[in-house]
């Protein structure tokens, strides 16, 4: 099982404080939570990717790639990549990139994005959403895997005879998630493909996620992807933490309260007995998030959310050594021991390359255009 | 024996409320008219003020905590709705709008619903033709023609057989029709249910591929 952290990116004031930390701080401190990840084991670090303020990380494969040469165990996801307005034929040479940079560390979670103004800001309307997200993707993937594509949809100018390069590493496409929070149709597309489903699993009720990894899991097997206990499922999570589970509330509670999305709201108890959110002891974390278990089955990645709503960067960092440190092995051991052998592990590059019978070279050699000739000694 | 149920939403503030008391009368008009044509009637009461708290909470993050998710589906999962709002400053009551503002919008859709009213004095009466039906009309429900609202002056001669105990009878006659001319309610919509499958929604459901 693979355990991580994804983060917003969010320039939020400090309400204990009132100070509001500048972008090129939140950028800095989103690279030290990325690092102290790796120190502290955890295997994942996702970032979002937003294009308004109050917003930093506009451009992912840029951190990514700068935090994968700084790493060298790390996995580098997002959550999620836009793949209704970014267009697919970078998102496809931008990752490749990234993940021939990062030696096979790279996956992706593609989503929606739910800000209205942000579509037209990039050509597109969000009322199509869902047809762009279905379309982007089912383009993205060709790329990934067909060395010369000619393709012609609704959203984007055709291409002919387009080749994506890099081509990917080793010949094989980075993982793919689709995240989403309600929509039965995100989860029929990662059925439909066989890719993994990540469900958000913050500042909603249980039981969203519980319908969506059903849905998700029966349609995996329907479309023959393997039984339904074996389609590949990540969770979000939101937690806040001290020795003394007291502590932990009195210390996130102004947080809570002002914090975008919820605050203002619901109470810190409302809303941790209505959603997954837990505030308290480490035993308690592990308590609740080995409960994930009990209502979306074995599953392969759990993100917590640990950096938003102000939180000061010295906080978030002992925050990650108490995860990395208390929390993330007693869940590694636990889980990995509850996990029924016919039960995969999430993909991963080297698993991926394994199950396509080895690492292949899938560079495309140019072909020279009057003679049509390749150069001597290369292959396609 | 056809089962039928009546969700009675009152938004009154005030205890005991006239607006709930209006809510009542036309719930057991409703109910007395359903059972002599051979219906069994079971009658959800929801006192909107209950549930104040939820209704913002929801409006703040996007779903429903779990008591008012409960009122939520029973509304929208009802055979007949009956609405009621006192009126403040010319239209319904900020907590009776915002209930309707965190259901689905099309989970009202087709249904019979009877809308009333309480006021101060009869000169608001006509808020219910100018904001409540329409709010409905949005929401793509079916109101009965008979709209019910009750002034002081209604409940001082309110006398069994006044003028409003007359329009509440002629509204549940008309609210009972509605109802009987549906099939029974088969509950609240499923949101998370899948309703196409992917090569449909890839366009490669009945024709050649996209590409």
């Amino acid at each position: 099982m693979q355990f991580g952290i994804f983060t917003v990116g969010d320039v939020t004031v400090d309400p204990t404080t009132g100070r509001e930390p500048t972008e090129h701080e939140r950028i800095k401190a989103m690279v030290a939570i990325a690092l102290k990840a790796e120190e502290v084991g955890l295997d994942v670090f996702a970032t979002g990717e937003h294009h308004n303020p109050p917003f930093v990380p506009s451009s992912p494969t840029t951190m990514l790639g700068y935090i994968a040469a700084r790493t060298e165990r790390l996995l580098l996801s997002t959550a999620t990549t836009l793949i209704t307005t970014n267009d697919p034929v970078k998102i496809a040479e931008d990752y490749a990139m990234l993940q021939h940079l990062s030696g096979g560390r790279v996956d992706l979670m593609m989503g929606r994005g739910n800000t209205g103004p942000v579509y037209p800001w990039f050509g597109k309307d969000i009322r199509a959403g869902i047809p762009l997200a279905i379309e982007n993707y089912d383009l993205l993937h060709r790329l990934w895997r067909e060395d010369v594509v000619d393709w012609k949809g609704k959203y984007r100018t055709p291409l002919q005879s387009f080749t994506s390069t890099p081509r990917p590493l080793d010949g094989v496409p980075p993982f793919v998630w689709h995240g989403s929070i309600r929509s039965p149709e995100i989860a029929e597309q990662a059925a439909y493909y066989g890719d993994g489903f990540f469900a958000n699993h913050i500042f909603w009720p249980k039981e969203h996620t519980q319908r969506m990894i059903a849905l998700y899991r029966q349609r995996y097997a329907h479309y023959g992807h393997g039984s339904a206990d074996q389609a590949i499922v990540g969770l979000g999570g939101q937690v806040f933490m001290r020795r003394n589970s007291q502590d932990a509330v009195r210390e996130f509670r102004p947080y809570f309260d002002n914090a975008p999305v919820y605050g203002h709201g619901p109470s810190l108890e409302e809303f941790t007995r209505e959603t997954p959110l837990t505030v308290g002891s480490p035993q308690q974390v592990i308590d609740r998030t080995l409960g994930f278990r009990e209502y979306v089955g074995d599953y392969q990645r759990q993100l917590f959310l640990m950096d938003h709503a102000g939180l000061p960067l010295k906080t978030v960092l002992e925050q990650l050594d108490l995860l990395g440190e208390e929390v993330v092995p007693v869940l590694r051991k636990e889980f990995d021991a509850l996990r029924p052998a016919h039960v995969p592990a999430a993909p991963t590059h080297a698993s991926l390359v394994a199950a396509a019978g080895g690492a292949k070279d899938s560079t495309v050699h140019a072909v020279d255009d009057v003679t049509g000739k390749a150069p001597e000694g290369a292959t396609r | 024996m056809t089962r039928r149920t009546l969700a009675v939403i009152s938004a009154g503030l005030s205890q005991p409320s006239s607006t709930r008391l209006l809510a009542d009368q036309l719930a057991a008009a409703t109910r007395d008219e359903l059972v002599r044509r051979g219906s069994d009637v079971q009658l959800h009461v929801v006192d909107l003020r209950e549930y104040a708290h939820d209704v913002v909470n929801n409006m703040l993050t996007g779903f429903a905590p779990a008591a008012l998710r409960e009122v939520i589906d029973t509304v929208t999962g009802a055979d007949g709705i009956i609405a009621v709002t006192p009126i403040f400053s010319a239209s319904y009551n900020g907590l009776f709008k915002s209930f309707f503002d965190v259901l689905d919008s099309e989970s009202l859709i087709d249904r019979p619903v009877l809308i009333g009213a309480t006021g101060g004095t009869a000169r608001h009466s006509l808020a219910l033709e100018h904001a409540v039906r329409p709010m409905f009309a949005y929401l793509r429900s079916v109101v009965v023609p008979t709209a019910v609202f009750a002034a002081p002056e209604d409940w001082a001669d309110g006398t069994a057989d006044g003028a409003l105990r007359a329009r509440i009878l002629r509204a549940a006659g008309e609210l009972a029709d509605q109802i009987e001319r549906r099939p029974p309610a088969t509950g609240p919509a499923d949101p998370f249910a899948l309703t196409t499958d992917f090569l449909q929604m890839l366009g490669r459901g009945d024709g050649p591929p996209v590409s």
